[in-house]
């Protein structure tokens, strides 16, 4: 099913992408093209077949549940481009 | 030894000189440095880490001279850009996490570390991997050292791990990390002429490596010959507690398998692998193959993976659905790029819209549509349904006695710099057609270069074996090796 450019500019809401009219215009060609490469699939029966879920068998690896690597606030926020005594700061989210 | 002869050396040929002292790790460390400064219109590394490779390359003098050698002792590697690195530039090639300076080392790369290896730099490659040219890449396409015979055009040289398998081709580096989620280590290797192995799904840990679809994502090596690509992987794998989907067996030493030959083995040929408009010279290249695997004792069989041309459509749902998901955490608060907005939410769209390339943007938003309300079992779920037939296809075969399956890489050889990048995203995606299924069924596959085609640009054999079965990839990769020859690209650059 083709999208429009209504709903290309829904997915880049949903995305987190600003997207200007032009560039959702082009969006939506690349994006139907990709679609109706997928729509392939279709012709597949998969009744009764299982999802993947796991790509090599192997039960889910476990440990406890305590501190491994801790107090590294410095290292974590170093990278930020904005910080302020260990936190990362960001446009006002409250009024 | 001049500096041309030090990098003309193998991994394994260096490994035997630095043992004799024929030469030191630091004159093998500073013909590279030079080799790269000399290559720079390849735009192979990214970062030069000349200083770090200088310590590391003494360091490995020093162990050598007090008889402390390890696996990898004085070898210089290039590390793909994927790979998260300790205080050096570590971006994916994207403009979004410029800057980014990782306080922490990746798993495989900590490990080459361990083994001794010398780090020269960051190589070149798709923005978040996700490419089949490297020419997605924020600092620009990286150029393959090949040229077409008697023609001075610009060619890509695959991708995502273009840069890697450029410097391992123009002798920038004695081999390279590079990683794989649809052919982005087998398909670079084979446009260069290089040797490049995607091990069994977490054969390496994933941990530090910038993620992109994380069911597919695997680190593997990119080198010269089949055997430096075994010594390399041996460092590089193994279990690692940081990644829950790291396996917990034990590391074989790949090498030996190197020269244990295939007398006996079965390979499966795929009927779905000969595809309708199969250029004539990647048809013969494969029936070569199988000459030389039979004339060293190899048995055919033809077989069936009747849901092959359902693995790019299928991998083209789950790719960019993963991908969607892993790149949510850039938002221009914890790393890279920030651009401003009134709100928070207008500071993430703006942070994003700058910060991604075109083609992020084109799989972040499929990825976000085909998981969201009303879509999900249309697409996803089918998606990992259609995964699950295209496994139990090779599984079947591999129970029906085929101990490794042969096919091509690509379906053509290395295309000009700007040929793929106007037409359909599609025309692109079809580069990995032979590659995908590997990843989706979480095997492990090598390609070996086998010939050039009509124009003297290389090509590649690929070999598919069950998963955790990476030796018998090695033993067969060297038949086919030692049939065809390496290939070095003559130097213009």
């Amino acid at each position: 099913m083709p999208v429009d450019t209504a709903t290309v500019k829904r997915v880049a809401r949903l995305a987190r992408i600003a997207v200007s009219d032009e560039e959702a215009e082009t969006l939506r060609g690349s994006l139907n093209e990709i679609l109706g490469f997928v729509e392939h699939l279709n012709e597949v029966n998969v009744e009764g077949i299982e999802p993947m879920n796991s790509v090599l068998p192997m039960p889910m690896k476990k440990r406890r549940d305590e501190v491994t690597e801790g107090f590294r606030a410095d290292d974590i926020v170093a990278n930020a481009p904005v910080h302020d005594d260990g936190f990362f700061v960001v446009p006002k989210v409250v009024e | 030894m001049a500096d041309s002869e030090l990098t003309g050396l193998t991994l394994a040929e260096a490994q035997a000189g630095l043992g004799t002292r024929a030469f030191s790790a630091t004159e093998l460390t500073e013909a590279y440095l030079d080799a790269i400064e000399a290559a720079k219109t390849l735009n192979s590394f990214i970062v030069v880490t000349a200083g770090r490779a200088r310590a590391m390359a003494a360091q490995a003098d020093q162990r050598i001279a007090d008889g402390n050698a390890r696996p990898l002792e004085g070898i210089p590697i290039g590390i793909k850009d994927l790979f998260c690195t300790e205080g050096v530039n570590s971006q994916a090639a994207s403009h979004i996490l410029d800057g980014f300076k990782p306080h922490y080392e990746s798993t495989v790369t900590a490990n080459l570390w361990a083994a001794g290896a010398v780090m020269l730099g960051k190589l070149n490659m798709d923005e978040f991997a996700m490419g089949s040219s490297t020419e997605t890449s924020y600092y620009g396409p990286t150029i393959n050292p090949w040229r077409a015979e008697g023609s001075g055009a610009k060619l890509v040289p695959g991708g995502s791990s273009g840069g890697s398998a450029t410097a391992v081709a123009a002798r920038l580096c004695a081999g390279a990390t590079a990683t794989d989620t649809g052919g982005s280590i087998r398909q670079p290797a084979a446009f260069t002429g290089t040797v490049g192995i995607k091990p069994t799904y977490g054969r390496c840990s994933r941990w530090g490596v910038i993620a992109f679809a994380s069911s597919l994502d695997q680190a593997g090596p990119v080198a010269r010959t089949v055997r430096d690509a075994a010594i390399l992987l041996r460092s590089m794998a193994g279990h690692d507690a940081k990644d829950t989907t790291s396996a917990n067996r034990s590391v074989p030493d790949y090498a030996m398998s190197v020269d244990k030959g295939v007398q006996g083995l079965k390979i499966g040929i795929p009927r779905e692998y000969r595809i309708d408009d199969m250029p004539p010279e990647i048809d013969a290249l494969w029936r070569d193959g199988q000459a030389w695997l039979k004339d060293a004792g190899a048995e055919f069989v033809d077989i069936s993976l009747p849901h092959t041309k359902y693995a790019l459509p299928a991998y083209y749902i789950v790719a960019p659905a993963e991908a969607s998901s892993n790149l949510a955490r850039y938002d221009g608060v914890r790393y890279g790029l920030r651009a401003e907005g009134s709100d928070v939410t207008s500071m993430y769209e703006n942070s994003r819209a700058a910060g991604f390339g075109q083609e992020v943007k084109r799989r972040i938003l499929i990825g976000t549509y085909v998981l969201s309300a009303g879509y999900y079992d249309a697409y996803y779920l089918r998606a990992q349904k259609v995964r699950t037939l295209i496994k139990r296809d090779f599984e079947q075969a591999f129970a029906a006695g085929v101990d490794v399956i042969l096919t091509p890489v690509t379906p053509s050889a290395a295309f000009e710099i700007g040929a793929k990048t106007k037409a359909s995203p599609i025309e692109m995606y079809l580069n990995d057609i032979f590659t995908v299924p590997a990843n989706m069924a979480g095997l492990p596959g090598i390609s070996v270069p086998a010939g050039t085609d009509g124009r003297g640009l290389p090509l590649g054999l690929q070999l598919i074996g069950p998963a955790f079965d990476e030796e018998t990839l090695f033993a067969a990769g060297q038949v086919i090796e030692k049939a065809a020859g390496t290939l070095t690209p003559r130097r213009w650059w």
